[in-house]
């Protein structure tokens, strides 16, 4: 097959982003588990808790080495793969994008501080404050760029006016339709990922080396968030759905193989494609798309043959958005089992079998994560601005792109392998408990200096 | 009333000069560190490098994205043109990004020392300046040729000019002047005097090549772009200015005292060059396809970042006062007593 220009720069796009939000996720969830466990450690006067957001603190800080430059390389990749798309949408789009720089240096800035103040601050709730413009900023990060990418979904905010945007109105561009769905599901399901990713390797650690203390409060903390967590994520799930039906109709259909428009549609799970299009070996779920889309079993919802065939998204989405689905679920399921459980006093709730599906957990979220970007950036094909500028009017004509991919493959296994390495580096040969015991004799060393100062 | 668009460039130009300043500091500091190893002297300088560098790496790259976003938010079609041109040079200096933060981090909460990775500090430090002043070069005009909607970079041109090779000599002996200068302030102020003696040393050695890079560039810069050259020498009070900064500067470091002020004439030295030239640029911004007036974005867009950009200053500021006063301004953090 002949790879043109158009689909390297789609493809060079597709890798920086895909590796940038394992990062970017972690950026945005884990400041929140971090600030949580101090807060509950301060609360309870419990070193545990306080350790806990220094161990993840320490793991965090090299995630958000690699996510501070894969972000800045999509920053200039934007401009270098896409420098029609930037001519045109950077008129609408200048505002959000400047902003999530804000709140990035202000989040920078404060983690900086939080990383090297550890002791300065004889009242503890001092240093635990740092923790929320880190919280804050990761937060607004994350919405600003999110109301980017809702803009492309759903631009709005400006006139057209021969080929240029005209009577651009930022903030109407910023807060478009597909604006609050977006970034509820986006930032839900980052701290889910978030708390399944620290649950997950509590539990990972307690099945090597057994259930110690610090494991056992790290793992009840992570998993009440990942139910609150989860629950959220579904009630997102669902808001999105529905925002499909009614604004982007063309992308539902193509994520259940819907193409003919009827009332109190099927729902359709996995199953195949013949020559035909027709669904072969699907669960069908009577009505419930219908129901998913506008909470009543009989609503009409609009098929994809209703759309122009070039404008239809790849039928491949389909598999994407169950996949997504079921990891959601299973999430959810998993920390609900988790505390029925510890209610249920027959049960052990650090069962090895529990303690697996929760490991296996860190894993599917973020394969969720994925899932659910590639879902909503391969079903807006072939638009780059949705009804405004399609993909190939906006790559780069520079042959270099294909060159480029490759480079760009290798500097993030590298950096990928290296992350890793770093991490295994950095917590194998210092498990929890060593650290601990350090902890509490330098605390108890520290004890009458902490008087005299003054 | 000013224009926005003039704001715009302003600003901007502000935040570049910011970034010229931190970025140096820090990219020097690797050079530094690299070559403290190979003469073995690094037992001297390296905790004092990172005992500043830790708290602030990340603050330094946010300086460029800002001005990154900044520029292309205000003037979409630099996008279109230095994008299209930049493909190439662009990603590189990515890649050299990357691998110089992440290693930071790396070795800074992780792993430990090793040469391999202090050749790449060292080396990166050296080679991203250089292939960031491609943009500047690209400015002047005369590198770029667009034809039926096709821009390209005629890189042979670029390649054989020696006004880029002058501003790429430009941007690594100011990078080593201008940390040099910065260290050795921070280690007058963490009283660590076998660190000063040798910081010093690199910032008197980097003094010389600084000023005659200048002068160099700059008569380059006479042949190949006359208008910017004859707006620059209409400008001569603030060149005037930026070389008695620098004399002044020089005097202070080599009777080795006031290490501070010395700094802060080594920053004005750079604000007044920087500024001279980029007044002199007025009104390109690419020399000729991009004039200040023609490529700005909406007015209302144009406001509104003006308006987030006020919005934004009032909480950085604070903010970045308070990392100041933490890190640069603390004695005994310096001097490593926290």
């Amino acid at each position: 097959m002949e790879i043109d220009t158009v689909l390297w720069s789609r493809l060079v796009t597709g890798l920086t982003l895909t590796f940038h939000v394992i990062f970017a996720t972690v950026g945005v969830s884990v400041p929140l588990m971090i600030a949580i466990a101090e807060f509950v450690g301060i609360r309870k006067k419990d070193p545990h808790y306080i350790l806990m957001a220094k161990r993840w603190t320490r793991g965090f800080i090299i995630s958000v080495a690699v996510g501070v430059v894969t972000g800045t390389a999509i920053a200039m990749q934007l401009a270098l793969v896409w420098p029609n798309f930037m001519k045109l949408a950077g008129n609408v789009v200048a505002l959000p994008l400047f902003m999530e720089v804000f709140a990035f240096f202000f989040e920078a800035i404060f983690l900086g501080i939080y990383l090297y103040t550890w002791d300065r601050f004889r009242n503890p709730y001092l240093h635990w404050l740092l923790t929320i413009p880190i919280v804050a900023g990761a937060g607004m990060s994350a919405f600003f760029i999110t109301t980017v990418n809702g803009f492309m979904n759903q631009p709005g905010g400006f006139m057209l006016e021969a080929g240029h945007f005209a009577a651009v109105n930022p903030i109407a561009a910023m807060l478009n339709t597909a604006t609050p769905s977006k970034v509820f599901h986006v930032l839900t399901s980052a701290y889910l990922t978030g708390a399944a990713l620290l649950a997950g390797i509590a539990a990972y650690t307690m099945l090597r080396k057994g259930a110690t203390a610090y494991y056992k409060k790290s793992l009840k903390l992570m998993m009440g968030a990942m139910l609150v967590f989860g629950l959220l994520t579904t009630i997102a799930g669902d808001v999105s759905a529905k925002f499909l039906a009614e604004h982007q109709p063309e992308k539902l259909a193509a994520a259940e193989w819907h193409f003919e428009t009827e009332s109190g549609a099927d729902l359709i799970f996995l199953g195949w494609l013949n020559a035909e299009r027709e669904v072969i070996g699907a669960l069908h779920l009577p009505k419930a798309l219908s129901f998913l889309a506008f909470g009543n079993f009989n609503a009409e919802v609009k098929g994809l043959n209703e759309f122009p065939p070039d404008e239809h998204p790849p039928l491949l989405v389909h598999y994407l958005f169950d996949f997504m689905v079921s990891i959601g679920f299973v999430l959810l399921a998993v920390s609900v089992l988790y505390f029925l459980f510890v209610l249920w006093k027959k049960r052990n709730e650090y069962n090895r079998w529990l303690l697996g599906a929760i490991a296996a957990c860190a894993p599917l979220a973020f394969l969720g994560v994925e899932l659910g970007w590639f879902y909503a950036e391969v079903g807006r094909q072939p638009w780059i601005i949705r009804g405004y500028m399609r993909v190939e009017e906006a790559a780069t004509s520079s042959p270099n792109v294909m060159p480029l991919f490759f480079v760009f493959l290798l500097l993030y296994i590298v950096l990928g392998v290296l992350c890793a390495v770093v991490l295994r580096r950095l917590f194998r040969n210092n498990p929890a408990e060593a650290e601990y015991e350090r902890y509490m004799q330098s605390r108890n060393e520290q004890q009458p200096e902490a008087g005299e100062r003054t | 009333m000013i224009s926005y668009e003039l704001i715009g460039i302003t600003v901007l130009w502000l935040f570049l000069y910011g970034y010229l300043i931190v970025a140096s500091i820090d990219f020097g500091a690797g050079f530094f560190a690299y070559y403290a190893r190979l003469t073995k002297q690094d037992h001297l300088i390296n905790r004092l490098i990172s005992r500043y560098l830790s708290p602030v790496w990340e603050i330094t790259n946010v300086f460029f994205v800002f001005f990154l976003v900044g520029i292309i938010g205000f003037f979409p079609d630099t996008a279109y043109y230095y994008g299209s041109s930049l493909l190439v040079p662009g990603s590189i200096a990515v890649i050299l990004l990357a691998i110089r933060g992440s290693f930071y981090a790396f070795e800074n909460y992780g792993s430990k020392e090793s040469i391999v990775y202090l050749f790449l500090y060292g080396a990166t430090g050296l080679l991203i300046p250089a292939s960031l002043s491609v943009a500047l070069t690209l400015s002047e005009g005369g590198f770029i040729t667009e034809q039926s909607g096709v821009v390209s970079l005629a890189y042979l041109k670029l390649f054989t000019s020696p006004l880029s090779w002058s501003i790429v000599v430009l941007a690594i002996v100011s990078v080593l002047f201008i940390s040099g200068s910065f260290l050795t302030f921070y280690a007058s102020r963490a009283a660590d005097q076998s660190a000063l003696k040798l910081l010093r040393n690199y910032a008197l050695f980097w003094s010389t090549p600084t000023i005659i890079a200048a002068l160099t560039a700059f008569i380059y810069l006479s042949q190949h772009n006359e208008r910017h050259f004859q707006n620059m020498m209409d400008l001569w009070w603030l060149l005037a200015l930026s070389v008695g900064f620098f004399m002044l500067a020089l005097w202070l470091l080599y009777s080795g005292r006031r290490y501070g002020l010395a700094f802060i004439c080594v920053m004005l030295q750079f604000f007044c060059a920087f500024f001279a030239y980029g007044i002199g640029h007025y009104p390109y911004i690419l020399d000729p396809f991009i004039t200040i007036q023609e490529g700005a974005t909406q007015e209302s867009m144009g406001i509104a970042l003006v308006i987030a950009f006020i919005g934004g200053l009032c909480l950085l500021i604070p903010s970045l006062v308070l990392v100041f006063k933490l890190f640069l301004f603390d004695a005994d953090y310096v001097k490593g007593k926290k």
